[in-house]
């Protein structure tokens, strides 16, 4: 398959009054043409900062590329001119943010906010691209869009929001969609309306879509690969089957384990202890090491390497080292892996 | 039967009255909150469940109908004192973090800005140890009073919001999405965490949000809103093991599951409005079916549902 977007050694941290915040400190991973890479992982853990250094939108008088390099088109996007970046972005990468409200001009209806992008990149004049803009707000389920193009977002309820900042990232047909939670703002029928509409248009023009999401169903709905994050690292990376059936790292079954179905009724919901780390001041091992029943002693001293389980998976942790004792997953985890192929609990059947 | 803490009444919240962009955000909604209950509200974005909230608290003044707060009327002309007292006794926690705080306050200062207000703090050391013990509640550190709001990630921000929220000990909370930004196991400890300051403190919450398995896990009762309009309320376990109307059907065949072998094979029911075939003379409304579980529906709906339930 071929690659086209490779994050390369990744580090960046961003300089404050309180010292230097070491947010991404080693992302690899390729994305592939045409596909669909979930990023999970605890809030802070770098999902967002990593994604917006692809796009180069973070604080230039704060963040500071550390080292790595992010290629695209047999190019370092973190070595290009603000002036090229600028080409790029919105037209070959476009990104929906999480936080609606900071990526559209609160002062400018939304029409003109659809619209500009397409006069900027593509060669249609101005009452074509105000067609193109009333049909994508359609596509999104906007009721009566045509009325609508004239108003300020404060006038839209948060979800609609959203969806104004998906038309326009959509507008331009991108090669890479980043899409940052875009659809937690939604109810899920109109979220599955969205997640339907990029896997269109993932198959008409084979999009790579990079998905940042909390909400393992949706990862478990639009995603091919699916990598997790934890304290500005990848901890785990691997096909959805596999992370879903046969995950490896302890942070990715606390992740599992946390989500409530329908059925819980517990007094209390599972959440993994403690606190995230530090990233001022990271520790020497395995970040998760400190929250986890699991840990060794090696993790509090050694920064565990990457493992591999398969080709397409693998997962940094020391569990996986030969000489490591073996260990019981919890046992919502257990369940999961009874599904799996391949996996010591395999208990017959397809997935 | 419990008090009641609210009750609200043929509430409407017109936006451009008159012009060809009018929206009836809120189009006659009734119901009534209860006190140290958990009422949560579900439905289509856009459908009007913030500005509920929102005319609930009087950010908006509603285009008709009335809210009744421990009998008085929220909405009738009151002193700025009585205000301010409302103020602090309801209190919202927006779904837009980044919106909702101010870029160029410092966290300390946004926390602490309805202890300011009320007067809550004896003094400067007291203030800042009610920001301290506010940011452990929901999860962040004192270090984190000296920063400004977009050094923080997505679910810190909301985290924030909460905080701020909870400053000012208000008796209801208004949580517009409070969990929807937050990671599983943080939006687990923010649940916990609310449930635990509703058994402490005997708060009540409206609780609006959109992933079904957490309003499920917290609420009492729920509200299924669908274009202005309250379509369906039931007890919790009842709306999802007995939906009636068939948007709330349609929405909860579409909760997504962390199972991807599901997720490929999964049904969604749609919801097509039309299929009613209300006409003029039907009179669409609110009806008990079941004890506490209200459908909007025309009286033939309302003789099919009953029909229905009484073969089950
Ligand atoms: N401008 C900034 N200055 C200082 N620190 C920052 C800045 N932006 C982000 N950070 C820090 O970098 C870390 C990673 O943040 P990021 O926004 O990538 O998290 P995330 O994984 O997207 O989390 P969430 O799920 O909550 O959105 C966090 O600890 C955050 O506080
Ligand atoms: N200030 C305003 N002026 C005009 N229309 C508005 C205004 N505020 C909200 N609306 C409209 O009112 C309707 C209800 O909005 P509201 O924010 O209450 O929806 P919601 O149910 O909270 O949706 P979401 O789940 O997307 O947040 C929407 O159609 C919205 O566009
Ligand atoms: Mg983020
Ligand atoms: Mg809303």
């Amino acid at each position: 398959m071929e690659k086209i977007l490779q994050v390369k050694d990744l580090e960046l941290s961003f300089n404050t009054f309180g010292g230097e915040v070491k947010a991404i400190r080693g992302v690899n991973f390729d994305l592939y043409k045409g596909e669909t890479l979930a990023i999970v992982g605890e809030s802070g853990s770098g999902k967002s900062v990593t994604t917006k250094s692809i796009m180069r939108l973070l604080p230039e008088n704060s963040a500071e590329f550390k080292n790595g390099e992010i290629l695209f088109g047999g190019r370092d996007l973190t070595k290009l001119s603000d002036k090229e970046m600028q080409k790029i972005r919105g037209k070959d990468i476009s990104m929906i943010f999480q936080d609606p409200m900071t990526s559209l001009n609160p002062t400018m209806p939304i029409g003109r906010q659809i619209t500009e992008p397409l006069l900027k990149h593509q060669k249609i004049g101005k009452e074509e691209a105000k067609k193109v803009a009333i049909d994508l707000l359609r596509l999104v389920g906007m009721p009566k869009p045509e009325l609508r193009m004239k108003q300020y977002p404060h006038q839209f309820s948060g979800g609609q929001r959203q969806r104004i900042v998906i038309a326009i990232a959509l507008a331009c047909n991108p090669q890479i969609l980043i899409a940052d939670e875009p659809t937690t703002a939604l109810d899920v029928t109109i979220q599955a309306q969205i997640l339907e509409l990029m896997k269109d248009l993932q198959k008409k023009i084979d999009t790579s879509i990079i998905f940042i999401t909390h909400d393992l169903g949706v990862v478990a709905n639009v995603a091919d690969r699916v990598a997790v994050m934890y304290g500005g690292k990848i901890v785990e990376i691997g096909t959805v089957d596999e992370i879903f059936y046969n995950p490896q790292h302890p942070y990715t079954w606390g992740l599992l384990s946390s989500m409530p179905s329908l059925d819980t009724d517990e007094a209390k919901l599972y959440a993994i202890p403690g606190t995230p780390p530090d990233l001022l001041d990271p520790p020497k091992g395995d970040a998760f090491a400190l929250r986890s029943e699991y840990a060794l002693q090696i993790d509090m001293e050694q920064n565990p390497p990457f493992f591999k389980v398969s080709d397409t998976h693998s997962a940094a942790t020391w569990l996986l080292h030969p000489d490591a004792p073996q260990v019981e997953p919890p046992a919502t985890v257990i369940e999961r892996m009874k599904k799996f192929p391949g996996s010591r609990y395999y208990e017959g059947g397809a997935i | 039967m419990a008090e009641k803490l609210l009750e609200i009444k043929d509430l409407r919240q017109h936006f451009n009255v008159g012009k060809p962009n009018e929206v009836k955000a809120v189009d006659g909604i009734s119901f009534d909150i209860y006190r140290g209950e958990t009422l949560g509200l579900v439905g289509e974005s856009g459908c009007g469940k913030s500005t509920t909230g929102r005319s609930i608290i009087r950010l908006y003044d509603a285009t008709s109908g009335d809210v009744f707060y421990e009998g008085e009327n929220v909405h009738g002309k009151k002193s700025k004192k009585d205000l301010k007292k409302f103020n602090r006794k309801m209190q919202m926690i927006f779904q837009d973090p980044y919106a909702s705080l101010n870029p160029r306050m410092k966290v300390m200062d946004i926390i602490a800005e309805g202890i300011d207000i009320h007067g809550l703090a004896k003094n400067a050391a007291d203030r800042k140890k009610m920001v301290f013990d506010l940011l452990e509640t929901v999860g962040l550190n004192k270090e984190h009073a000296n920063r400004y709001p977009h050094e923080f990630s997505g679910g810190q921000r909301q985290r924030l919001g909460i905080a701020r929220a909870l400053a000012v000990e208000p008796d209801f909370i208004i949580a517009d999405e409070p969990i929807s930004a937050l990671d599983v196991s943080i939006q687990a400890q923010v649940v916990n965490l609310l449930k635990e300051l509703q058994e402490e403190k005997g708060l009540t919450y409206l609780f609006i949000a959109h992933d079904l398995s957490m309003v499920k896990y917290i609420s009492d009762r729920i509200g299924v809103m669908y274009f202005g309009k309250m379509v369906e309320l039931a007890p919790a376990e009842d709306l999802y093991n007995n939906p009636m109307h068939p948007y709330t059907q349609s929405l909860l065949s579409a909760i997504p599951l962390p199972d991807p072998n599901y997720e490929r094979n999964r049904v969604r029911k749609s919801y097509d409005p039309s299929t009613h075939n209300y006409t003029e003379k039907d009179d669409v409304k609110m009806r008990e079916i079941t004890p506490g579980h209200f459908v909007q529906c025309s009286e033939s709906e309302f003789q099919s549902l009953k029909a229905s339930v009484a073969v089950k």
